[in-house]
């Protein structure tokens, strides 16, 4: 047969929900194969199945040949396995070595760690990721969160193993960085690694896959080869619809009205400095920028989780310094948070919890706490948002990254705030509940909020912005209008490759 | 020049810079300071201490804590006591008593585990049952008149210095090279930081954590018992207060609270600074009350100065990467 890699009829059940249902997919050797699907498609469920995280209820596993059966991780990496994990799983306070040879450490004669070996080898592994710049000595948590998700695939490729899995490599990664993952990942394949990759990208997946499966509602629905097939086809098979007007730009029905924040000659050391930023009633601006522009900076100085060192800040014309979230949600403006991991969501509290988290004195009556207004406004959100869950009562923590993000942006969204920011509000989406995200914040600008949008994704900010603020290493590079959005255009403002095209007149 | 910069940059050198300037003013300041009769109290004083400190460093490194300690290291004398009032060999009764303390540094180990009950809870329970079955065994009688031969463990001189001072260095030492270079307790630092990374890394975090409440057991009985050697009686009241004394040395030591940090050197110096802070108060004859305000004060500073130098550095380095795609 010849497959590196088997699954056959992998099943399991999460307390009552079916995550994976008869799946059986198969990887050949020296190709990159994509997994695609929606949001709690199964296909992180399966990866963790694969790499001996979870265990399977029924079904499976064929790995050159060989039926295998993973207890744990280790006996997976062991049989050459190697997954690098979407959430970045690193040691903050370990050198860069200790954290790719956790575990794996070479020793020396005493049975001691050899650190100038372990040293030597990350440097090795290093040159060849094309990753210079990073000290194999240096503390990990010193480091970019780019740079430490290079870590991670680098901790993976050192287990050289026979089946690497990328579960969404590129979420934290620049276009550079990207290109040398995908540099990395065809010299691999050359010497004969396979390897599974995971991602919402589909333009990734014609990039660097050699062919797919696509995964629905925890079943296999179909394998195909890249070059047989287009993206309406994945986007049909993963949805069981057709996507047309992703960013909903037909129902657009509104004009931008008057200033109703913002902010002159504002400045944080080392953030940003002199950033003049308007937003306007009914208007969405776009923020782009490369990772470490300072877009995320700047927004949490605009709701008072820090202060501006400099320069003013205007709500309605007025002046206005704005000392806490709570303030800033007093005065109507909302915030939906990049790092849903830490900032976001209370992950070990029910969804139920989460929405209400942000408006308990609306569902208060006196000094308690009224349930059934909150079951009501959770069971709303659930159904509005459609996410993927067993109850309301089910646990933040226990949902797919997707969903995580749809409770987020329900939390936030439940009113219609006068401002709105939102910070990377699609990351870690799948194509069908992106469009319906995007719908909301349309929904809300065309009633007369005005929504400020960050993002790395250019289609995203070209499609859904009015208007595009560029950022560069903490200072605005350029503004752009509607009819001059152009991927070319904007990229060449935010990586400063083009100077005099990107300063506005 | 990389080398020093590292080096300075370390918690330890902070803490032996400190240490170096007390004993540099001190020798001014006190006539006794300097003398051997002194230094051998001082380190006599916070040799059972150290003991403890090299496995409760290794222990909240990889994210656990122990309250029970103190209670441990009296429940394991009072047991060896009366097993050798009760005519068992030296060597026997000491087993026991090792076997009983790293008995319950394994159930505690296997409650937080396995059970899941939070390290606090657990050990703070297990530091009143154990005082209270020290209580129960002895109904409240110290076990005194142990034997010359069982003295002499904690009470011979090597070169005019007690026998619990070498002990104790040993361990530090060994302690020390085990967690920076051992691949098994250097696990401990992956299972602190972040359990599901050291899970999905292949690290039997259980394993690990396990292993060193039972560590840390096993240690608190071996304080236990030195000590009882060293003041000739298993007193029921032996050790306690001694979780406190060994937690803020750890953390004055530089390790933390959420686990993933510190170093059993460091520990020890943080065990040697509160040490030298009480010895250098009662040279200096101020009030006994001030010193545990003194002890509390030198936690906080530490653990202060940290903080605030991590966050420079993150600006630092948050500045240099700027620069770096600027270039």
């Amino acid at each position: 047969m010849g497959h590196v890699l088997e699954t056959r009829g992998i099943t399991k059940n999460f307390t009552g929900t079916k995550a994976l249902d008869d799946v059986s997919i198969y990887v050949e050797p020296g190709e990159v194969h994509g997994i695609v699907g929606e949001n709690g498609a199964g296909k992180s469920t399966l990866m963790k199945i694969l790499s001996g995280i979870y265990r399977k209820d029924s079904g499976e596993i064929f790995l050159n040949g060989k039926q295998v059966e993973f207890n744990n991780p280790n006996e997976a990496i062991q049989s050459g396995i190697g997954i690098v994990h979407q959430e970045v799983s690193i040691v903050p306070n370990l050198s860069v070595a200790e954290n790719i040879f956790a575990n794996r450490q070479p020793v020396n004669a005493l049975g001691l760690i050899n650190r100038k070996q372990m040293n030597q080898d990350t440097m090795a592994l290093l040159e060849e990721f094309g990753a210079r710049d990073i000290d194999p000595g240096g503390q990990v948590r010193f480091l970019t969160i780019a740079q430490q998700q290079v870590l991670e695939i680098l901790k993976a490729m050192s287990c050289n193993p026979s089946v690497l899995i990328l579960d969404e490599p590129t979420s934290s990664l620049t276009d550079n960085e990207s290109e040398a993952l995908f540099a990395s990942i065809r010299r691999l394949k050359e010497k004969g690694t396979s390897f599974i990759y995971i991602s919402h990208h589909l333009d990734e997946i014609f990039k660097i896959c050699d062919s797919i499966s696509i995964l629905k509602d925890g079943r296999f629905v179909c394998r195909a080869d890249v070059k047989d097939i287009d993206q309406p086809f994945i986007v049909r098979n993963m949805v069981g619809r057709e996507i047309t007007d992703e960013y909903g730009s037909g129902q657009k029905q509104r004009t931008a009205g008057e200033v109703i924040f913002e902010a002159r000659q504002l400045g944080r050391v080392s953030e940003f400095a002199k950033v003049d930023f308007k937003l306007r009633k009914s208007e969405i601006v776009g923020v782009f920028g490369l990772v470490g522009a300072g877009r995320t900076e700047l927004a949490s100085s605009f709701v008072g989780l820090t202060q501006p060192e400099t320069g003013e800040l205007y709500f309605e014309g007025k002046p206005v310094k704005i000392r806490s979230m709570k303030q800033a949600i007093s005065m109507g403006m909302a915030y939906v948070s990049e790092d849903r991991k830490n900032s976001g969501l209370f992950l070990k509290k029910t969804i139920r919890d989460n929405i209400v988290a942000n408006k308990l004195k609306k569902i208060a009556k006196g000094p308690f706490i009224s349930k059934k207004t909150g079951d009501r406004m959770a069971e709303d959100a659930i159904d509005r948002y459609s996410v993927a869950c067993s109850s309301k009562e089910q646990l933040a923590g226990d949902l797919s990254g997707g969903n995580q993000q749809k409770i987020l942006v329900a939390e936030w969204l439940s009113d219609v705030p006068r401002v709105l920011i939102v910070d990377e509000p699609t990351k870690g989406i799948d194509v069908g509940s992106r469009s319906q995200i995007y719908g909301f914040i349309n929904d809300l600008a065309n009633q007369g909020t005005a929504v400020m949008m960050i993002s790395s994704d250019l289609m995203e900010i070209i499609g859904m912005s009015d208007r595009v603020v560029v950022m560069k290493d903490g200072f605005v590079a350029g503004e752009v209008a509607k009819e001059d959005m152009t991927e070319e255009h904007i990229l060449s403002i935010a990586t400063g490759v083009n100077q005099e095209r990107g300063i506005p007149s | 020049m990389k080398f020093l910069k590292n080096l300075v940059r370390q918690r330890e050198f902070t803490i032996v810079a400190v240490i170096f300037t007390i004993c540099v003013v001190m020798s001014f300041a006190s006539p006794i300071f300097l003398t051997f009769g002194n230094i051998k109290a001082l380190l006599m004083g916070i040799a059972t201490s150290g003991i403890i400190c090299v496995s409760m460093c290794i222990l909240m490194v990889s994210g656990g804590i122990d309250m029970s300690v103190g209670s441990v290291m009296g429940f394991s004398a009072v047991i060896t006591g009366m097993l050798i009032k009760a005519s068992c060999p030296i060597v026997v009764s000491i087993l026991a008593g090792l076997l009983v303390g790293t008995g319950i540094g394994l159930l505690n180990g296997f409650i937080v585990c396995k059970v899941g009950i939070s390290a606090f809870i657990t050990t703070l329970a297990g530091l009143n049952m154990y005082r209270g079955l020290t209580y129960v065994v002895t109904h409240g009688f110290h076990q005194s008149d142990l034997g010359a031969k069982f003295n002499a463990i904690g009470q011979s001189t090597l070169f005019g210095i007690q026998l619990p001072v070498y002990y104790c260095i040993i361990l530090v030492i060994i302690g020390d090279i085990l967690l920076r270079r051992s691949r098994f307790f250097r696990q401990s630092y992956y299972v602190g930081s972040n359990p599901a990374a050291a899970r999905v890394s292949g690290i039997n975090t259980d394993l690990v954590l396990m292993f060193n409440y039972a560590l840390t057991g096993f240690s608190a009985a071996l304080a236990g018992i030195i000590y009882a050697s060293r003041s000739g009686s298993a007193s029921v009241t032996a050790g306690s207060g001694m979780e406190v004394k060994v937690i803020t040395a750890v953390i004055i030591g530089g390790a933390s609270m959420s686990g993933g940090e510190g170093s059993v050197i460091g520990a020890f110096f943080g065990a040697f600074l509160t040490g030298l802070i009480m010895n250098v108060l009662t040279l200096l004859s101020i009030d006994v009350n001030w010193q545990q305000f003194v002890v509390g004060a030198t936690l906080l500073i530490a653990v202060m100065i940290d903080t605030l130098n991590n966050k420079r550095r993150m600006n630092q380095s948050r500045k240099q990467s700027r620069r770096a795609r600027i270039d």
